[in-house]
């Protein structure tokens, strides 16, 4: 049996009375691209946030057979469990092979940080051939593209060792081209890891999508395969009723209506965040 | 080009270490006079302190505006010991500091006692910051206490020290605090020749704090320090947890400002409440701010100059050098906030075209 998955039961966070998160049910199995849909406020941060320690919750959150919401944000990474935040928020001053090794702190002892680095570390070397940026190791972080500063975070998961990744948005504001690297990219790395992906662009889901988990206010609406949730009514109701001036995510429309909500949720969920 | 870049970044800080220590332990001995040299000796101490403050303050983003206190608990440590040694020499080896028979019964408390050693004073004066450093900064980080919270804490804690050495004249010598030493570890304190020796010491020791620090800033706790300070809640995602990053660049620093108050006893020969109180603390500070806190050098550079300039301007305005520094002070924050070292950078960052602007 492998127990290689994250399991979220009746998971729930509450603000001031205010439910963000009603009683969840998840199962993120390893080997899955595993993507989490809902409209703005659906609870899809807030519900990351809670399984990273970053806000107090209620329920189970367990992966490894640990608890992971009496755990600490930094042990919970350390337990292999990654995310990355809806604005790529690299280290700007430092190099791209700065920012991978920055992210190895795992892998080495407390005496081994009092020493310079020597060379590049073997996982670093590999980070920067999975996420195509090796042409530019020794540039800055902040001048890199948007896309390839998203490109980075997830490469920098990889030298954590990440075996569980949840990823906050992450081909927002990428071109049609990025997006495509980006699903490529997700699928490779995919296949021995447990990937979450909080998305908009319905494009993007039904191309690399295995599993969809539709939220709504706080709860989990439907779960299926991309057809299934497609065809599923309720689905259909919470996005056309969101969306009826844009049209209906599945009509040919959709990307560009996409691109617009999520780019509206990023600032307004930029501030909680 | 592309090979001798990274050589100068490796060599360049060290070569600057390298002229600093030639101009403090070669120049400086020899054409300054045993007055003005002794002057420089309590700069030196002061920049050993802003060394620390450089790497807790610059790097770590922890504003230490109580550095005093670390200042003060060497200080201290060295001149309990001095004061014994003194007392001893003159009147056995059970005698007391002259003070206690002043001001108090004749009798010594107990925790003075250790201090006649030599060899546990030198200990304490690493161990008592090292430790209370500990204990406070693991409170006040686990506690995610920062910003001006941390400021306003750390120098109310140099204002309650202060307070707390005034109140116990008995034990501490009060608002006179110590002073009239004679001897250091059995050299005496009225030889020039010995005089010069503790000068060399200061000088060496600030050397020593200079290489520490290059060392820290160029490993991978600098890079996690300096990403701690930009980005704290970034380097938990990262699998650290940010307080036991800044817990360890707070202890640095009490340490090296331990260590700086232990040799400013001896050199200056009197530690009192007013070296080590609120405003000492913002002395530490301003000299590394005017220096350049980020830099390697910078606070040290800085701590010299406004030793020197502390001394230069009160000699020609007994009256008003406060307002002079007080000026200069405003006028490089005004226009270089991150300090005189970061000056031509800054001034030529300004000039080109603010192209990294959209990235941000």
């Amino acid at each position: 049996m492998n127990d290689d998955y994250l399991e979220i039961r009746d998971l729930t966070v509450e603000f001031d009375g205010f439910r963000a998160i009603d009683g969840v049910d998840l199962t993120l199995l390893q080997g899955q691209l595993h993507f989490l849909i809902g409209p703005n406020g659906a609870g899809k941060t807030t519900l990351v946030d809670a399984v990273t320690g970053l806000v107090p919750a209620t329920g189970l959150a367990r992966y490894r057979h640990r608890d992971l919401l009496a755990t600490k944000s930094h042990r919970i990474v350390r337990a292999g469990i990654g995310r990355t935040f809806q604005t790529a928020t690299v280290f700007e001053g430092l190099s791209v092979l700065q920012n991978l090794d920055i992210a190895g702190g795992i892998h080495r002892s407390a005496w081994k940080m009092v020493l310079a680095r020597r060379g590049t570390p073997s996982y670093v070397e590999e980070a920067l051939e999975t996420i195509g940026l090796s042409h530019l190791r020794d540039r800055p972080a902040g001048v890199l593209a948007h896309g390839q500063k998203q490109w980075l975070e997830i490469g920098m998961l990889l030298v954590q060792d990440a075996r569980v990744m949840l990823l906050d948005e992450p081909v927002a504001g990428m071109s049609a081209e990025e997006r495509e690297e980006t699903g490529e990219l997700l699928r490779r790395i995919g296949r021995e890891r447990t990937i979450v992906v909080i998305e908009h662009d319905m494009d993007f889901v039904r191309s690399y999508a295995d599993v969809v988990t539709v939220m709504h206010a706080g709860k989990v609406l439907a779960e299926g395969s991309v057809a299934e949730i497609q065809a599923d009514p309720r689905v259909q109701e919470v996005y056309l009723g969101r969306q009826a001036e844009a049209g209906a995510p599945e009509t040919s429309g959709a990307e560009t209506s996409g691109a617009e909500t999520s780019g509206a949720e990023t600032s307004q969920e930029a501030g909680h965040a | 080009m592309n090979r001798l870049l990274p050589l100068a970044r490796t060599w360049g800080p060290l070569i600057g270490i390298a002229l600093v220590a030639i101009a403090l332990l070669v120049v400086a001995p020899a054409v300054l006079s045993p007055f003005r040299l002794n002057n420089l000796g309590k700069y030196v101490c002061w920049a050993i302190a802003g060394v620390g403050i450089g790497l807790a303050w610059g790097r770590g983003g922890m504003l230490v505006m109580g550095q005093g206190v670390f200042f003060g608990l060497g200080g201290y440590a060295m001149a309990m010991h001095l004061k014994l040694e003194a007392a001893m020499a003159t009147g056995g080896p059970d005698a007391i500091p002259d003070f206690m028979v002043l001001y108090g019964d004749g009798t010594m408390p107990g925790w003075w006692e250790p201090f006649r050693s030599g060899a546990f004073t030198l200990f304490a004066i690493v161990a008592l910051p090292a430790v209370a450093a500990t204990i406070l900064g693991w409170a006040i980080f686990k506690r995610r206490v920062k910003g001006a919270y941390f400021a306003i804490l750390t120098q109310a804690l140099a204002v309650a020290f202060a307070t707390l050495l005034i109140a116990t004249i008995k034990q501490t010598g009060g608002f006179n605090g110590l002073n009239q030493f004679t001897l250091f570890f059995g050299y005496n304190l009225y030889d020039p020749v010995n005089k010069k020796m503790i000068y060399s010491i200061a000088a060496a020791v600030l050397v020593v704090c200079l290489v520490v620090v290059w060392q820290l800033y160029r490993s991978r706790f600098g890079e996690l320090l300096v990403a701690t300070r930009d980005a704290e809640e970034r380097v938990r995602f990262l699998g650290h947890d940010p307080a036991n990053i800044k817990l360890v660049a707070f202890i640095v620093a009490a340490i090296m400002a331990s260590i700086g108050g232990a040799l400013f006893a001896p050199i200056t020969g009197i530690i009192s409440p007013s070296d080590v109180d609120a405003t000492a603390s913002i002395f530490l500070i301003a000299g590394v701010a005017l220096g350049g806190r980020a830099l390697l050098l910078g606070p040290a550079l800085g701590a010299l100059a406004v030793g020197y300039g502390r001394t230069a301007l009160s000699e020609s305005f007994p009256d008003q050098w406060t307002y002079f520094l007080g000026l200069l002070f405003i006028v490089v924050i005004l226009f270089f906030p991150s300090g005189l070292g970061n000056a031509w950078s800054q001034v030529t960052q300004r000039l080109r075209p603010q192209h990294q602007e959209a990235t941000r």
